[in-house]
């Protein structure tokens, strides 16, 4: 037995065997628990990122490893499977997965109790619905990653996380209800959960059956779209992400991704293979979702009038232009999201972290008092003056500062960080659609795109103004090492996907390439033989 | 039987909805549970309705898909834990916040004693 060949089920079991072990430690023996939950964090992230080197090294098109769980011949037995896209958003999880670890090592961990052995079920859940290649799979991986999250959501106790978790709870039941039955029809009109299978099989179905195979896949992508927080299924989001303690709501900025990942998943199901990748004609209902989203989020940017929400809506957005991306249809477009998919999951993840140290400067009141004196004008209201000669900016001050605008920049998508490649790029492919000329809607998302990252600016420097410029409403700030040290690496992350954006995009045109023949991967994943027992080999 | 099936989904969903839209905890709970029981029995559905048909080979001369039942039974086990998990979470709301509807309090109208 080489470990090599059991790569790609180890981002599940090490999260699952430490979630276990951590079950059974006493909450006392803190240390024991801190040590194996990095440690199981750094190894997903070796993991993750050998199976990205892996995933790159294969030809196109053909998965870098298909690993058959209980070495059941394909279409039957469950599979998982590795490929750019799925390495990719492994690696993705697990860098944001060490930070966040990190920075509740500092004082988030101890709020309430099971931190730990519910982070690492998350991460169960979230690499799981990465690499699993069966449906009904992916909707236990759903429910695994939403057990935990319902936990770490409530995770401190309270009674706003109390009434946000009740909401996000039914939300989420009632999607799961939907999966089910989505789940059920695909099983209905194909006969199969393989989704290998489920692709091969759509040219050779009668018109009623790829009619019902439709209609199922129409119903799973609500599911989809709740978890993507898609207008009108969003309403969920900014409050539950909103209350849930920092490192837990950086955690969740990656699973509206999970939805939108499972959704490319289902493209290849629905689209049949000639005129795969489907352009705009398949994907016009998403578009209008995608545009009506990205409106309904620059208007919650406008009226959000603390950083948390602000923060939650701008995962909103992100959604919104990353299925404007994916609905456009064309390999520039799809790679353009891809990137923009790294740049905002790391950003706003940052943000969350950030916002928590942020409001440790401010004092009780200020922000109320900050709103008052701009709802009334009250000019008069005259603030204690202080000597201001001389005095010297903190450098913790000096840092956060500089951060927020990093993590502006980067939300926002202003020039020169990544967040304005990605959108540039996908503007670009916006103007160069695969068919016919740029139509009046090219414009419309444009100027959507455009705006959100208007309404962004103006938000963030109507919040940043009332945080950092409001006189002597500044505690001066105790950072910790471990507290700022996960900010720093993410934002830092985001400026190495902008220095090094030639390899990174180069990585995202061949995940595309893959992307494209969805059919000829799952050929292969279908033809992939199950090791033979010990008395076929002698 | 297809018939009396479909109207029985029909009639929880409907139900269900109904439940989840009245805002009570309790109520948003029976009709989670009952959304649950219809999308269970759909997928059960999903493997064709047979009747006197095992799920074992060769037993008898018809048989029935095993797998939807192996769907619906982890499903079920995982809608069990679900609704375990938020009955407890309604009840430490209805402590809380000190009201069993949703929002915590009562909408404005209604706090008014008629």
């Amino acid at each position: 037995m080489r470990l090599a060949e059991h790569l790609p089920v180890l981002p599940i079991l090490l999260p699952l065997a430490a979630a276990m072990v951590l079950a059974l430690i006493s909450e006392f023996k803190r240390r024991t628990k801190i040590t194996i939950s990095v440690v199981s964090a750094v190894l997903q992230l070796m993991v993750a990122a050998t199976l990205v080197v892996q995933a790159d090294g294969v030809a196109d098109a053909s998965p870098a490893a298909v690993y058959l769980l209980g070495n059941w011949a394909p279409p039957f037995g469950i599979v998982l499977l590795v490929d750019r896209l799925s390495a990719l958003m492994l690696l993705l999880t697990s860098v944001l997965a060490l930070p966040a670890l990190v920075f509740a090592i500092a004082r988030w961990d101890r709020v309430g109790v099971h931190f730990y052995g519910l982070f690492q079920l998350l991460l169960v859940g979230v690499n799981g619905a990465f690499l699993t290649n069966d449906l009904f799979n992916l909707f236990v991986f759903f429910e695994i990653m939403l057990a935990a999250s319902y936990g770490l959501l409530l995770h401190g106790s309270g009674k706003a996380r109390v009434r946000a978790g009740l909401r996000y709870i039914a939300v989420n039941l009632v999607s799961s209800s939907i999966f089910l039955v989505g789940v059920g029809l695909i099983y209905a009109a194909s006969g199969s959960l393989n989704m290998a299978d489920i692709t091969v099989a759509t040219s050779a179905m009668s018109h009623n059956e790829y009619t019902l195979l439709q209609a199922g896949a129409a119903v799973l992508a609500v599911a989809f779209l709740v978890k993507s927080a898609v207008w009108p299924l969003n309403f969920w989001l900014p409050t539950s992400y909103g209350v849930a303690v920092a490192p837990v709501a950086a955690m969740f900025s990656i699973m509206t991704k999970v939805g939108v990942y499972s959704l490319f998943r289902l493209w290849a199901i629905v689209v049949p293979e000639e005129n795969f990748p489907g352009l705009e004609t398949e994907a016009d209902w998403l578009m209008g979702l995608a545009m009506l989203t990205l409106f309904f989020a620059s208007l919650g940017m406008l009226a959000a009038q603390d950083l948390r929400r602000m923060a939650g809506v701008s995962i909103i957005a992100s959604t919104g232009i990353l299925l404007a991306g994916m609905s456009l249809g064309s390999p520039n477009a799809w790679a353009a999201a891809l990137y923009y998919l790294l740049v905002s999951t790391l950003a706003v993840g940052g943000m969350f972290l950030l916002i928590d140290l942020l409001e440790r400067i401010r004092q009780f009141g200020a922000d109320l008092l900050a709103v008052t004196v701009e709802a009334f004008e009250a000019e008069g209201m005259v603030l204690p003056e202080q000597e201001e000669v001389g005095v010297a900016i903190p450098a913790a001050l000096a840092f956060l500062g500089m951060s927020f605008v990093i993590c502006g920049i980067l939300i926002t998508g202003l020039p020169p960080l990544s967040g304005f490649l990605a959108k540039f790029s996908l503007l670009v492919a916006t103007l160069n659609p695969v068919e016919g000329a740029v139509q009046w809607w090219h414009w419309l998302l444009i100027a959507l795109v455009i705006g959100s990252g208007l309404t962004g600016v103006i938000t963030l420097l109507r919040l940043g103004i009332r945080l950092f410029w409001v006189p002597e409403s500044h505690a001066r700030p105790h950072l910790r090492i471990i507290e700022a040290a996960p900010v720093a690496w993410l934002l830092s992350l985001c400026i190495v996907l902008t220095v090094a954006a030639g390899p990174v995009m180069g990585y995202l045109e061949r995940t595309v390439a893959t992307l494209s023949f969805p059919h000829d991967t799952a050929r292969a994943v279908l033809d992939a033989a199950p090791v033979p027992s010990p008395e076929e080999v002698r | 039987m297809e018939l009396l099936l479909a109207i029985i989904i029909g009639l929880l969903t409907a139900a269900g909805v109904f439940l989840v839209l009245r805002a009570r905890s309790f109520s948003v709970v029976v009709g989670l549970t009952l959304l649950s029981y219809a999308a269970n029995l759909f997928l059960f559905s999903s493997g064709r309705l047979m009747t006197n048909a095992a799920v074992v080979l060769g037993a008898q001369e018809q048989h029935t898909d095993p797998i939807p039942q192996a769907l619906v039974l982890t499903a079920i086990v995982i809608g069990f834990a679900m609704t375990a998990f938020v009955i407890i979470l309604a009840m430490r709301s209805r402590a809380d916040l000190g009201s069993d509807h949703v929002d915590g309090r009562l909408p404005v109208e209604e706090e008014k004693p008629s």
